[in-house]
């Protein structure tokens, strides 16, 4: 029972904690070109939240992402790239940043899975149409005979 | 006290429920009638007793009981009525409560519309019903109560999360679950066929209405699901690949490989271990979507607070039942299934492939969900993945199956000549190609992938009108069937869905920007002028409401009213305002005040082209499932087997 | 034959993965740190309350300590400070405060209240550092030796039984191997 309370008072705090983080309000971001926004875009919607864990970087009004959202338009406004934008927040916080992830080590099993269910898949699908049609060619066959 | 009867009501449905589901089977293999009639009566009983309980604890949270502490976890003095009522399903125990409420909703109904089904048959398959039943009632019962009290009683609810007090929330969960529990009805035929070893094409037919309405609800559901999901969290997205979304979208990948799987067994007596394995494997991940959500083994905005015992009970229950039956299948499918043989150049050929793509995306979409999970428990590393996997591989898989679609429409059973299907097929092949013109013309900014994406849903949708044009002309007199029908307005469903799919996301166009009253700016031709805001009051929160009016070519086209709420709990929420269009969308978010006295504000204005088509797509998807599931063919009664173990009945050719 | 059986090999193989998913379940949204065994990140911030001194990340090489980055608007940093405070009066190790995203009178009023165990605490009024740090969810804790190198990071608050498992026996292998 008083473990319930407890809980009850956890999620009271809980509940204020992202209040908290939201204390400051944010201009909206200005940018030199076009290109620029979409770049922008396309890096803000590819890096996750580390906060709200279950938003990505654009979408996100934790005050961290409001930060590093600000520190991406500073980065791109002084002319780097986007590896070397997504290289910086990964060095801080590792590769669960990326919501596309990495092609090669550990996740190339994840990249090559589909293809190879696909290719065997089509193997077997390949194998168990001709064994049918050749069955119904004898049964034809037989039939005529 | 109510409560409390509450409690007492369950656990007589848990003894109700393990009778009917022991009783039956054992009445089934023994031959004795009396047994096989407690799957019936059973489920009526269990229906009454779970829907009682249901009810009891609708009733603490319309009178707002918050000596109840799931009442008090989720709901509030000042919640408004309507939302009292589902907030009863606004997290786990209540919703848990729902899932095994519709689970007996369907059982009853199985009990009551399968007369015609042979008695033995009809008790292995509310028997399995009962059994799945019991174990999610031990479940609430041991581990997710949802009539605990607590003492001392609250004075005041912690209120239902502000994201859920919203109208979408008073269907999403119901439909949802209607559907995803519906699938446990093709899962209990399939294990009642495997039981008694009846593996025909009968019990298919049977099977298939209750597969069509599962899977039209389930498909409505995921639609709600994301409409809610694009008007009240994100912005303007319409699918996130969330693990609990993923969660919910692999069943009904799979299911629509088994209605397909169950179309060639039912007519040609072919892939008869795949429908079992279908039917099989679309349950199971129903009941894995179940685990993700309330586990609390992903993050995900639709998780439930987990608990782990929780987990392990759920976990239990999978590997039991889904263990349990893959390995009934292992042993008891019929080791030489002969259905009759056919040819390449097939309708059968083709709808393989069909499912063999299918299953490939369901099954990518299990390994991007999982993947994390794997290196995270191997120490290998946190890795996330999201949209950039999942829709890039899902798009790619889509090429083939939207390519070949039209030829598995076309194409006859058995065999069938390219050159006669490339003759049906000219005409919409050339509509697919002025669609892509069309597009890359009027549209450029949607890119290849829309472009293509576009010309392949003309392309399908042109070849179902076609085909049932064809169908019209060819039997004179005999409009084509109701499951024929169904068919074609699904598949032409999922040509529009395809149209909205491919160009929303590229032609969209947004703009982040600080405003004062009296600023304008112009998005994509629409002219929004912000009037500044004011503030209201609602049942359990305070808002600062803005004001924008928009205009095209000179004339007023909408009034939006964003919202920014402060709840009572004190959650703050955006309520965006939309203006609705068949070919756009205009969304209107209100962000921050940028300044003390609040007369300047950080507004998102988007302008989202043909959006609403993949809903309506969607709709159709739906309805054709619906069409099709009310044929009376199915109703016909099934053939009575001869003795129990005289083998597989040998499919005519 | 073996066909048959594939669905179950695979779904026991499934269920194992979710099993051992359950297990960690609890750790699920703590981030490994990438910074574990590289140098301290470069910062310059001033001392709290003494703003004309400014601290750099060199000035504090040469001895191991403890970096906690705390503010006072965050209650779990609230929670875990008497375990600071501590570890700090155990005069076992060195602990710097790293007032993160904070106003000065807050912290200054935060610490007055209830207690100041540091070392010398430094601000980072932007976040900039802290984001350096890898930093996203206050309480957080760095264990630094005496070259700068971060050898262990504590996601939220510290318990005494971190302090046990990670941070005695660290130190004591460091008092042993100068």
């Amino acid at each position: 029972m008083m473990r319930r309370a407890m809980s009850l008072a956890v999620l009271l705090i809980l509940f204020a904690l992202p209040l908290l983080a939201m204390a400051q309000a944010q201009e909206p971001p200005e940018f030199d070109n076009t290109e620029q926004e979409q770049r922008y875009k396309e890096l803000t919607t590819e890096l996750r939240c580390v906060v709200c864990q279950n938003q990505n970087l654009a979408d996100s009004d934790a005050q961290l992402a409001q930060d590093l959202r600000k520190e991406i338009l500073g980065m791109l406004k002084d002319g780097q790239s986007d590896d070397q934008i997504t290289g910086f927040l990964v060095d801080r916080y590792g590769d669960f940043v990326l919501y596309r992830p990495a092609i090669g080590g550990n996740t190339l099993a994840l990249w090559l899975i589909p293809g190879v269910l696909l290719g065997g898949g089509a193997i077997a699908v390949f194998v168990t149409v001709r064994n049918r049609n050749r069955r119904l060619a004898e049964q034809q066959q037989k039939g005529s005979s | 006290m109510i409560p409390e009867i509450g409690q007492v009501t369950l656990m007589g449905a848990l003894l109700i429920s393990l009778a009917m589901g022991i009783l039956p089977l054992i009445g089934a293999y023994t031959g004795n009638q009396r047994l096989m009639k407690v799957g019936q009566t059973g489920a009526i009983a269990q229906v009454f007793l779970v829907g009682g309980a249901f009810i009891m604890l609708t009733w603490a949270f319309v009178v707002q009981d918050f000596s109840v502490e799931y009442v008090a976890r989720n709901s509030s003095a000042a919640l408004p009525l309507i939302y009292r009522y589902t907030a009863v399903w606004g997290s786990h125990e209540g919703s848990f409560l729902l899932w095994e409420l519709v689970l007996c909703l369907w059982t009853v109904a199985v009990a009551l519309l399968s007369s015609k089904l042979p008695d033995n048959f009809r008790a292995r398959t509310l028997g399995v019903l009962g059994l799945l039943s019991s174990g999610f009632l031990m479940f609430i019962i041991f581990t997710s109560n949802p009539f605990t009290r607590l003492i001392p009683s609250a004075v005041d609810g912690l209120d239902l999360n502000p994201l859920l007090q919203d109208p979408g929330m008073i269907i999403h969960p119901p439909i949802l679950y209607i559907g995803y529990v519906g699938f446990a009805v093709s899962f209990a035929f399939a294990v009642a066929a495997l039981l008694g070893q009846r593996v025909d094409r009968e019990w298919v037919r049977w099977s298939r209405p209750w597969t069509h309405i599962a899977w039209a609800f389930l498909t409505l559901g995921i639609a709600l699901g994301s409409w809610w999901a694009y008007y009240e969290l994100g912005w303007g997205g319409w699918w996130f690949w969330d693990p609990v979304e993923n969660a919910s979208f692999m069943p009904w990948i799979v299911a629509t490989a088994l209605i397909h799987s169950q179309a060639v067994t039912e007519k040609r007596g072919a892939f008869q271990n795949w429908t079992l394995i279908l039917a099989i494997t679309t349950f199971s991940l129903c009941l894995l979507g179940t685990f993700l959500v309330r586990s609390g083994v992903l993050t995900s905005v639709h998780a439930f607070a987990a608990d782990p015992t929780r987990g392990v009970f759920i976990l239990t229950y999978l590997f039991v039942v889904v263990g349990g039956t893959l390995l009934l299948f292992a042993i008891r499918a019929p080791a030489m299934v002969r259905g009759s043989d056919f040819a390449g150049m097939s309708r059968e050929t083709l709808i393989l492939v069909n499912n063999l793509l299918l299953v490939v995306m369901a099954a990518m979409v299990l390994t991007g969900t999982l993947y994390p999970l794997l290196l995270d428990a191997l120490n290998a590393g946190k890795i996330s993945v999201g949209p950039p996997y999942f829709g890039t591989l899902f798009a790619m898989l889509l090429v083939p199956i939207a390519l070949l679609l039209p030829l598995g429409f076309h194409a006859r059973w058995q065999a069938d000549k390219l050159k006669r299907l490339a003759g049906e097929l000219a005409l919409p092949a050339v509509v697919a190609v002025v669609g892509g013109i069309v597009t890359a013309v009027f549209l450029p900014s949607a890119g290849l992938w829309g472009i293509f994406g576009v010309a392949g849903a003309f392309w399908i949708m042109a070849s179902c009108l076609v085909y049932y044009r064809n169908r019209l002309a060819a039997r004179t007199g005999n409009r084509p069937s109701r499951s024929e029908t169904g068919m074609i307005l699904a598949h032409f469903g999922v040509g529009l869905f395809m149209v909205g799919a491919s160009l929303t996301n590229p032609t969209s166009e947004e703009k982040h920007l600080r405003m004062e009253a009296g600023d304008s700016f112009e998005l994509s031709g629409y002219n929004f002028i912000f009037e500044g805001t004011r503030m209201v009051r609602g049942p359990n929160y305070v808002a600062d409401e803005g004001e924008l009016l928009v205009y095209k070519n000179g004339e007023r086209v909408a009034s939006m009213y964003p919202q920014k709420r402060r709840y009572n709990n004190g959650q703050v929420m955006t309520e965006a305002a939309l203006d609705a269009g068949l070919t756009r969308d205009l969304y209107v978010g209100l962000g921050e005040p940028l300044d003390e006295t609040g007369t300047a504000w950080a507004i998102r204005l988007y302008h989202k082209p043909f959006i609403r088509f993949i809903w309506i797509g969607a709709l159709l998807m739906m309805a054709g499932g619906f069409l099709a599931a009310s044929d009376k063919r199915y109703r016909r009664a099934i053939a009575k087997q001869p003795a129990r173990n005289s083998g597989m009945a040998e499919a005519p050719a | 034959m073996i066909g048959r059986l594939l669905p179950v090999i695979i779904f026991l193989g499934l269920g194992i993965l979710l099993a051992a998913g359950l297990k960690i379940a609890d750790h699920k949204t703590e981030l490994p740190s990438p910074l574990i065994g590289k140098q301290m990140p470069e910062f310059a911030l001033p001392i709290l309350g003494r703003e004309e001194t400014i601290v750099t990340n060199e000035d504090l090489v040469g001895e191991p300590f403890l970096l906690n980055a705390w503010a006072s608007w965050c209650p779990t940093c609230r929670v875990e400070h008497p375990v600071i405070t501590d570890l700090a009066r155990s005069g076992k190790i060195r602990v710097v405060g790293l007032n993160y995203k904070d106003e000065k009178a807050d912290a200054q009023a935060w610490l007055a209240r209830f207690g100041d165990p540091y070392d010398l605490t430094i601000t980072d009024i932007s976040g900039r550092t802290a984001i350096d740090f890898g930093v996203y969810a206050a309480p957080e804790s760095f264990l630094i030796d005496s070259n700068g190198t971060i050898v262990f990071k504590q996601i939220g608050m510290m318990t005494p039984e971190v302090i046990e498992t990670e941070i005695l026996p660290r130190l004591e292998q460091w008092s042993k191997s100068p």
